[in-house]
Protein backbone atom coordinates (compact mmCIF):
# COMPACT_ATOMS: atom_id res chain seq x y z
CA UNK A 1 0.00 0.00 0.00
CA UNK A 2 0.87 3.46 -0.78
CA UNK A 3 0.58 6.60 1.71
CA UNK A 4 1.62 9.93 1.22
CA UNK A 5 3.62 10.74 4.30
CA UNK A 6 3.75 15.28 5.04
CA UNK A 7 5.36 16.06 8.25
CA UNK A 8 5.49 19.47 10.09
CA UNK A 9 7.15 22.23 12.39
CA UNK A 10 10.63 20.40 14.09
CA UNK A 11 9.36 16.95 12.71
CA UNK A 12 10.09 18.33 9.22
CA UNK A 13 13.30 19.46 10.05
CA UNK A 14 14.40 16.73 12.23
CA UNK A 15 13.61 14.61 8.74
CA UNK A 16 15.04 16.78 6.73
CA UNK A 17 11.54 17.07 4.30
CA UNK A 18 8.15 18.03 4.06
CA UNK A 19 6.73 14.98 2.96
CA UNK A 20 7.19 11.60 0.87
CA UNK A 21 5.04 9.14 -0.80
CA UNK A 22 6.37 5.53 0.31
CA UNK A 23 5.03 2.23 0.00
CA UNK A 24 4.35 -0.40 3.13
CA UNK A 25 3.63 -4.12 2.76
CA UNK A 26 -0.05 -5.39 3.38
CA UNK A 27 -3.02 -3.61 2.69
CA UNK A 28 -3.79 -2.25 5.99
CA UNK A 29 -1.68 -0.46 8.31
CA UNK A 30 -1.68 1.58 11.29
CA UNK A 31 -0.02 4.98 12.82
CA UNK A 32 2.25 2.98 15.00
CA UNK A 33 3.35 0.56 12.26
CA UNK A 34 4.23 3.50 9.72
CA UNK A 35 6.26 5.26 12.57
CA UNK A 36 7.83 1.95 13.23
CA UNK A 37 8.94 1.54 9.68
CA UNK A 38 9.86 5.23 9.40
CA UNK A 39 12.16 5.44 12.52
CA UNK A 40 14.12 2.82 10.94
CA UNK A 41 14.95 4.69 8.26
CA UNK A 42 17.40 7.22 9.36
CA UNK A 43 18.45 9.11 12.32
CA UNK A 44 16.69 11.96 11.40
CA UNK A 45 13.64 10.05 11.50
CA UNK A 46 14.22 7.94 14.23
CA UNK A 47 15.13 11.49 16.12
CA UNK A 48 11.72 13.30 15.18
CA UNK A 49 9.87 9.78 16.55
CA UNK A 50 11.80 9.16 19.61
CA UNK A 51 9.09 10.46 22.35
CA UNK A 52 5.71 9.44 20.59
CA UNK A 53 3.59 11.35 23.48
CA UNK A 54 5.16 14.67 21.70
CA UNK A 55 3.40 13.59 18.21
CA UNK A 56 0.14 14.28 16.49
CA UNK A 57 -1.34 12.70 13.40
CA UNK A 58 -3.84 13.49 10.97
CA UNK A 59 -5.57 11.16 8.29
CA UNK A 60 -6.73 13.07 5.14
CA UNK A 61 -6.72 16.06 7.22
CA UNK A 62 -8.63 15.11 10.44
CA UNK A 63 -6.88 13.52 13.89
CA UNK A 64 -5.89 10.38 14.76
CA UNK A 65 -5.28 7.96 17.40
CA UNK A 66 -1.66 6.35 16.90
CA UNK A 67 -3.25 3.05 17.37
CA UNK A 68 -5.71 4.28 13.91
CA UNK A 69 -6.04 2.34 11.09
CA UNK A 70 -4.91 4.03 7.79
CA UNK A 71 -6.16 2.79 4.15
CA UNK A 72 -3.98 2.80 1.12
CA UNK A 73 -3.66 6.30 -1.22
CA UNK A 74 -4.10 8.12 2.54
CA UNK A 75 -2.37 11.47 3.21
CA UNK A 76 -0.87 10.71 6.90
CA UNK A 77 0.52 13.94 8.48
CA UNK A 78 2.37 13.69 11.31
CA UNK A 79 3.36 16.93 13.96
CA UNK A 80 3.90 18.24 17.01
CA UNK A 81 1.04 18.92 19.74
CA UNK A 82 -0.64 22.75 17.62
CA UNK A 83 0.29 26.17 19.09
CA UNK A 84 -2.49 28.08 17.38
CA UNK A 85 -3.00 31.57 19.02
CA UNK A 86 -1.35 33.92 20.66
CA UNK A 87 2.12 33.27 22.93
CA UNK A 88 1.34 31.81 26.06
CA UNK A 89 3.97 32.62 28.64
CA UNK B 1 -22.89 31.50 8.91
CA UNK B 2 -19.29 32.20 10.08
CA UNK B 3 -16.43 32.81 7.45
CA UNK B 4 -12.59 31.36 7.78
CA UNK B 5 -9.83 33.52 6.61
CA UNK B 6 -6.09 31.92 6.49
CA UNK B 7 -3.69 34.47 5.20
CA UNK B 8 -0.12 36.60 5.75
CA UNK B 9 -1.87 40.04 5.34
CA UNK B 10 -2.48 41.84 8.44
CA UNK B 11 -6.12 42.59 9.17
CA UNK B 12 -8.30 45.22 10.23
CA UNK B 13 -10.49 44.42 13.05
CA UNK B 14 -12.93 47.37 12.94
CA UNK B 15 -13.37 46.56 9.14
CA UNK B 16 -14.25 43.00 10.11
CA UNK B 17 -16.81 43.77 12.97
CA UNK B 18 -18.32 46.95 10.10
CA UNK B 19 -18.48 44.01 7.25
CA UNK B 20 -20.81 41.82 9.96
CA UNK B 21 -23.38 44.41 11.27
CA UNK B 22 -24.18 46.38 7.82
CA UNK B 23 -27.19 46.38 6.41
CA UNK B 24 -28.95 44.65 8.99
CA UNK B 25 -31.06 45.39 12.04
CA UNK B 26 -31.29 42.30 13.49
CA UNK B 27 -27.82 42.02 15.48
CA UNK B 28 -27.81 43.52 18.71
CA UNK B 29 -23.56 42.26 19.91
CA UNK B 30 -21.14 42.01 18.05
CA UNK B 31 -17.63 40.34 20.36
CA UNK B 32 -14.53 40.93 18.46
CA UNK B 33 -11.30 39.38 19.92
CA UNK B 34 -7.29 40.53 18.41
CA UNK B 35 -4.16 38.00 19.55
CA UNK B 36 -1.72 39.91 19.11
CA UNK B 37 2.65 39.02 19.32
CA UNK B 38 3.59 40.09 22.54
CA UNK B 39 7.20 40.92 23.04
CA UNK B 40 7.87 41.52 26.03
CA UNK B 41 10.44 38.82 27.52
CA UNK B 42 13.08 39.39 24.59
CA UNK B 43 10.81 37.72 21.67
CA UNK B 44 11.84 39.77 17.98
CA UNK B 45 9.99 37.37 15.90
CA UNK B 46 7.81 34.36 15.45
CA UNK B 47 6.83 32.46 12.45
CA UNK B 48 4.00 30.29 12.09
CA UNK B 49 3.81 27.08 9.97
CA UNK B 50 0.47 25.96 9.12
CA UNK B 51 -1.06 22.46 6.98
CA UNK B 52 -2.60 24.16 4.56
CA UNK B 53 -4.87 21.34 3.16
CA UNK B 54 -6.47 20.82 6.98
CA UNK B 55 -6.28 24.32 8.12
CA UNK B 56 -9.42 25.89 6.91
CA UNK B 57 -11.14 22.52 7.42
CA UNK B 58 -10.25 22.23 10.73
CA UNK B 59 -11.25 26.07 11.75
CA UNK B 60 -14.42 25.54 9.68
CA UNK B 61 -15.48 22.42 11.45
CA UNK B 62 -14.52 24.89 14.90
CA UNK B 63 -17.04 27.46 13.65
CA UNK B 64 -19.60 24.43 12.47
CA UNK B 65 -19.69 23.51 16.61
CA UNK B 66 -19.51 27.40 17.68
CA UNK B 67 -22.64 27.51 15.41
CA UNK B 68 -24.24 24.30 16.49
CA UNK B 69 -24.13 25.62 20.47
CA UNK B 70 -25.23 29.38 20.34
CA UNK B 71 -27.17 31.58 17.91
CA UNK B 72 -24.99 33.47 16.31
CA UNK B 73 -25.95 35.39 13.21
CA UNK B 74 -22.51 36.25 11.59
CA UNK B 75 -18.97 35.99 12.18
CA UNK B 76 -15.24 36.02 11.08
CA UNK B 77 -12.00 33.85 11.84
CA UNK B 78 -8.87 34.75 11.01
CA UNK B 79 -5.57 33.40 11.58
CA UNK B 80 -2.16 34.87 10.09
CA UNK B 81 1.24 32.36 8.96
CA UNK B 82 4.38 33.45 8.07
CA UNK B 83 6.56 35.84 10.22
CA UNK B 84 5.25 38.11 12.56
CA UNK B 85 7.13 40.64 14.69
CA UNK B 86 5.43 42.01 18.31
CA UNK B 87 2.71 44.66 18.09
CA UNK B 88 1.52 42.55 14.60
CA UNK B 89 -2.09 41.14 14.70
CA UNK B 90 -2.28 37.00 14.56
CA UNK B 91 -5.56 35.87 15.24
CA UNK B 92 -9.31 37.60 15.14
CA UNK B 93 -12.59 36.02 16.23
CA UNK B 94 -15.93 38.46 15.69
CA UNK B 95 -18.97 37.13 16.32
CA UNK B 96 -21.92 38.44 15.80
CA UNK B 97 -25.32 37.65 17.53
CA UNK B 98 -28.78 38.96 18.82
CA UNK B 99 -27.46 39.26 22.38
CA UNK B 100 -24.43 39.38 24.11
CA UNK B 101 -24.19 36.46 26.12
CA UNK B 102 -24.05 34.13 23.22
CA UNK B 103 -21.19 36.44 20.96
CA UNK B 104 -18.71 35.91 24.27
CA UNK B 105 -19.32 32.67 24.92
CA UNK B 106 -18.89 31.84 21.52
CA UNK B 107 -15.63 33.76 21.02
CA UNK B 108 -14.26 32.57 23.91
CA UNK B 109 -15.12 29.11 22.99
CA UNK B 110 -13.63 29.42 19.44
CA UNK B 111 -10.53 30.99 20.70
CA UNK B 112 -10.22 27.59 23.60
CA UNK B 113 -10.36 25.48 20.26
CA UNK B 114 -8.53 27.19 17.80
CA UNK B 115 -5.30 26.60 19.94
CA UNK B 116 -5.65 22.51 20.32
CA UNK B 117 -7.67 21.92 17.09
CA UNK B 118 -6.16 24.14 14.34
CA UNK B 119 -3.03 22.70 13.10
CA UNK B 120 -0.58 25.72 13.41
CA UNK B 121 2.88 25.58 14.90
CA UNK B 122 4.82 28.49 16.17
CA UNK B 123 8.69 29.05 16.26
CA UNK B 124 10.24 31.93 18.03
CA UNK B 125 13.00 34.07 17.47
CA UNK B 126 14.51 34.83 21.27
CA UNK B 127 17.82 36.56 21.86
CA UNK B 128 18.71 35.56 18.09
CA UNK B 129 17.83 31.68 19.02
CA UNK B 130 14.97 30.39 17.05
CA UNK B 131 12.91 27.45 19.32
CA UNK B 132 9.47 26.10 18.54
CA UNK B 133 6.81 26.86 20.83
CA UNK B 134 5.58 24.29 22.72
CA UNK B 135 1.54 23.02 23.47
CA UNK B 136 0.67 23.49 26.91
CA UNK B 137 -1.83 21.37 29.01
CA UNK B 138 -3.31 24.47 30.29
CA UNK B 139 -4.94 25.05 26.73
CA UNK B 140 -6.15 21.27 27.00
CA UNK B 141 -7.43 21.98 30.10
CA UNK B 142 -9.55 25.18 28.98
CA UNK B 143 -10.73 23.56 25.67
CA UNK B 144 -12.01 20.42 27.77
CA UNK B 145 -14.10 22.93 30.24
CA UNK B 146 -16.68 23.04 26.68
CA UNK B 147 -17.28 19.32 26.63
Amino acid sequence: MRLHLVYFAWVRERIGKDGESLDFPGSAITVAGVIRALAARGPGYASAFEDLSCLRFACDQEFIDIDASIHDGAELAIFPPVTGGMRRR
Amino acid sequence: MIIVRVQTEAFDPAAVSSTLSAGRTDIGAIVTFTGLVRGDDGLSAMTLEHYPAMTEKALTKIAAEAESRWHILGGTIIHRYGRLEPGDNIVLVAIASSHRADAFAAAEFLMDWLKTDAPFWKKEEVDGKDRWVEARKVDEARKSRWD
